[in-house]
């Protein structure tokens, strides 16, 4: 590695093994300071406070493990898991097939920026704002949806009510929301593919589905795999739009992890199970990034 | 700006005649009208939410349990709005569907645009910086903090929620915008990623010119990189605006009084105070709408240019 030693200091040198640790310090100050105070010292806290009983009225009281004792016996907590994970396996399937479908369209249809500009009109309302709208459009007597149901000739569906419905409804209220914005993500990777790709394509005679898995997916990749990260981290922690329209009912079918945590906290003051319940979430989040991290090299891309 | 709809040339090249040169030069185009189909109907789920909010709103509230499947305004009013901005008086409200109670929306609108932009300014330019050293300086454990920063991404909010409320409240910063704003302020771990993947895609040749030219790694950093950027760091800086401005659940937290409510807690308080039985739907959707129209404003002012400046990337 570097000789550190050589070099007297009032030499000017441009040798290209600089070591610019004192000007890295300086620029990753600001967002150190934040990490370390704002994210990790409520991570640590957030841990010790699992294996407490915790009021928030009354200093926490060490009681070991029993916390987690109690998750592993708590048939509440396994039916969240499942109901999570359903809601993960629909949202993030859904999303992102839609949004790559969204993001190659406008790639290869159009340099419309009015049109790009709709797509993500979405992302530019809150959840709370989307869960609202959506309680009104999927309404079982007056909204609009069922009533054209009515139309067709259907009978009304209580999407907000009924046990099979409501996640699958949370899940595509979701997809709604964050498509254009996944897209977006999508369509600023696809513009780092180089367009002379697709006119040699063109020229040999390619259509636009081979183009597609040839040139598209396999360049896209790092920054598909990047954007899978984000939304399925995105999408384990689902709580706005459950906690404005059904708070986890009906009995449990909509009581996603978040809700649940939140309930035993908020609700109930056992800060300390609540915790508990999130450090499980904590690893099964951690268990999936690393997976999918490593699996699909999210770090390289095809273009250097 | 290029344009890639330019006509095929006549002559098709030779190699390719036997295969893809069969069909005709004028046929219908199947393939694009299917997609644009596709894309259409994307754009009609995609908008026409929007468009019943401000159907519903301009709506009756009464009217609208008569004739739910008209496609247009019902006893159109604007009292949902009314409601909205405290404008009615308590027996009105009440006799449309509305609970009575008023919001103070411009100090909520002053409050949140007041948190957003503060945040979006100092967090993007923390975590480019941030960025930047991670993809192009060189020090020791560069490696090893970039992974604390990745692994960061990984802890679910509920998870820092109480701990900040408490370390907040300890710095007796509870309902206050500072009090909102600390804990995003300075850092985004998805932020910090995704610009060091664009920095790391800046050709390295461009910045070793500098660099010998005798400009230091800061200066590269402010006078190429960033404006190298411009396109990344746009789209960041939307993107950050917006979560700032729609979040909703630390805020709800920390904000107690009007001194500190932000729209989206606001919009919670109005729906929460609407009636169980027969919600004031009209009063709802006017309340959302207003919640929503200032993001929608300021995305229809910037969205062509930084829609545009995305091709931008520095690549071709």
């Amino acid at each position: 590695m570097s000789t550190a030693t050589t070099s007297t200091r009032s030499v000017p040198t441009r040798r290209r093994r600089k070591d610019d640790t004192k000007l890295a310090l300086l620029f990753i100050a600001p967002a150190s300071l934040g990490l370390l105070v704002f994210l990790v010292w409520p991570l640590l806290t957030g841990i010790y406070y699992s294996f407490t009983e915790y009021t928030t009225l009354t200093p926490p009281q060490w009681v070991g493990l029993d916390n987690y004792v109690r998750l592993f016996e708590d048939p509440v907590f396994w039916t969240s898991l499942r109901v999570t994970i359903l809601y993960v396996v629909i949202n993030i399937g859904v999303q992102t097939v839609v949004a790559l479908l969204i993001a190659v369209l406008m790639q290869r249809l159009t340099q419309s920026t009015i049109l790009r500009s709709l797509v993500l009109a979405p992302y530019l309302v809150s959840n709370v704002v989307a869960a609202i709208v959506f309680l009104w459009i999927l309404d079982t007597q007056l909204g609009i949806f069922n009533v054209a149901l009515g139309w067709i000739g259907f009978d009304p569906i209580s999407f907000w009510a009924d046990e099979t419905w409501v996640i699958p409804t949370v899940a595509l209220v979701n997809v709604w929301r964050h498509m254009g914005y996944t897209a977006l993500l999508l369509f600023a990777g696809l513009q780092s593919i180089p367009s002379h790709l697709y006119e040699a394509a063109r020229t040999e005679g390619a259509g636009e589905m081979r183009m597609f898995r040839s040139i598209t997916l396999p360049l896209l990749r790092p920054i598909l795999a990047l954007v899978l990260i984000m939304t399925i981290i995105g999408s384990f922690q689902v709580f706005d739009t459950v906690a404005v329209t059904t708070r986890g009912g009906p009995a449990d079918a909509s009581k996603v992890l978040q809700m649940y945590i939140y309930d035993n906290a908020f609700a109930q003051y056992q800060f300390g199970y609540a915790s508990a319940l999130s450090v499980a979430l904590l690893v099964i989040l951690m268990v999936i990034t690393f997976a999918q991290y490593w699996m699909t090299r999210a770090g390289q891309s095809d273009l250097d | 700006m290029t344009t890639t709809t330019s006509e095929r040339t006549t002559s098709s090249p030779t190699a390719a005649g036997s295969a893809a040169a069969t069909a005709p030069r004028r046929a219908i185009p199947w393939g694009k009208i299917a997609a644009w189909a596709v894309m259409v109907i994307f754009l009609l789920i995609t908008l026409f939410p929007f468009y019943w909010m401000l159907r519903t709103a301009l709506s009756s509230n009464n009217a609208l349990a008569t004739q739910p499947g008209s496609f247009l305004p019902v006893g159109l009013n604007t009292g949902g709005f009314e409601r909205v901005f405290g404008l009615q008086d308590v027996e009105t409200a009440i006799s449309q569907g509305g609970s009575g109670a008023s919001i103070n929306f411009w100090r909520y609108l002053l409050n949140s645009v007041i948190v957003a932009t503060t945040i979006t300014v100092v967090q993007t330019f923390s975590c480019a910086m941030a960025a930047y050293a991670f993809s192009r300086l060189r020090w020791r454990g560069r490696d090893t903090v970039f992974l604390i920063f990745l692994g960061s991404l990984m802890i679910p909010q509920i998870f820092t929620l109480l701990p900040n409320f408490i370390l907040i409240k300890n710095l007796g910063l509870v309902d206050t915008l500072v009090g909102i704003m600390l804990p995003t302020l300075f850092i985004s771990s998805f932020a910090i990623f995704f610009l060091r993947q664009f920095f790391n895609n800046i050709s390295r040749e461009v910045e070793e010119a500098a660099l010998i030219d005798g400009a230091s790694k800061s200066r590269v950093f402010f006078t190429l990189i960033l404006p190298m950027s411009s396109a990344p760091l746009a789209t960041l800086a939307l993107l950050t605006y917006m979560t700032a401005w729609n979040e909703y659940f630390w805020s709800l937290m920390v904000s107690y009084t009007d001194q500190s409510r932000v729209l989206t807690v606001a919009l919670g308080v109005f729906r929460a105070q609407s009636p169980g039985t027969g919600p004031d739907w009209s009063g709802l959707m006017a309340a959302t709408l207003v919640a929503a129209a200032p993001m929608l404003l300021l995305f229809a002012l910037f969205a062509k240019k930084i829609v545009n400046s995305i091709g931008f990337t520095g690549i071709k």
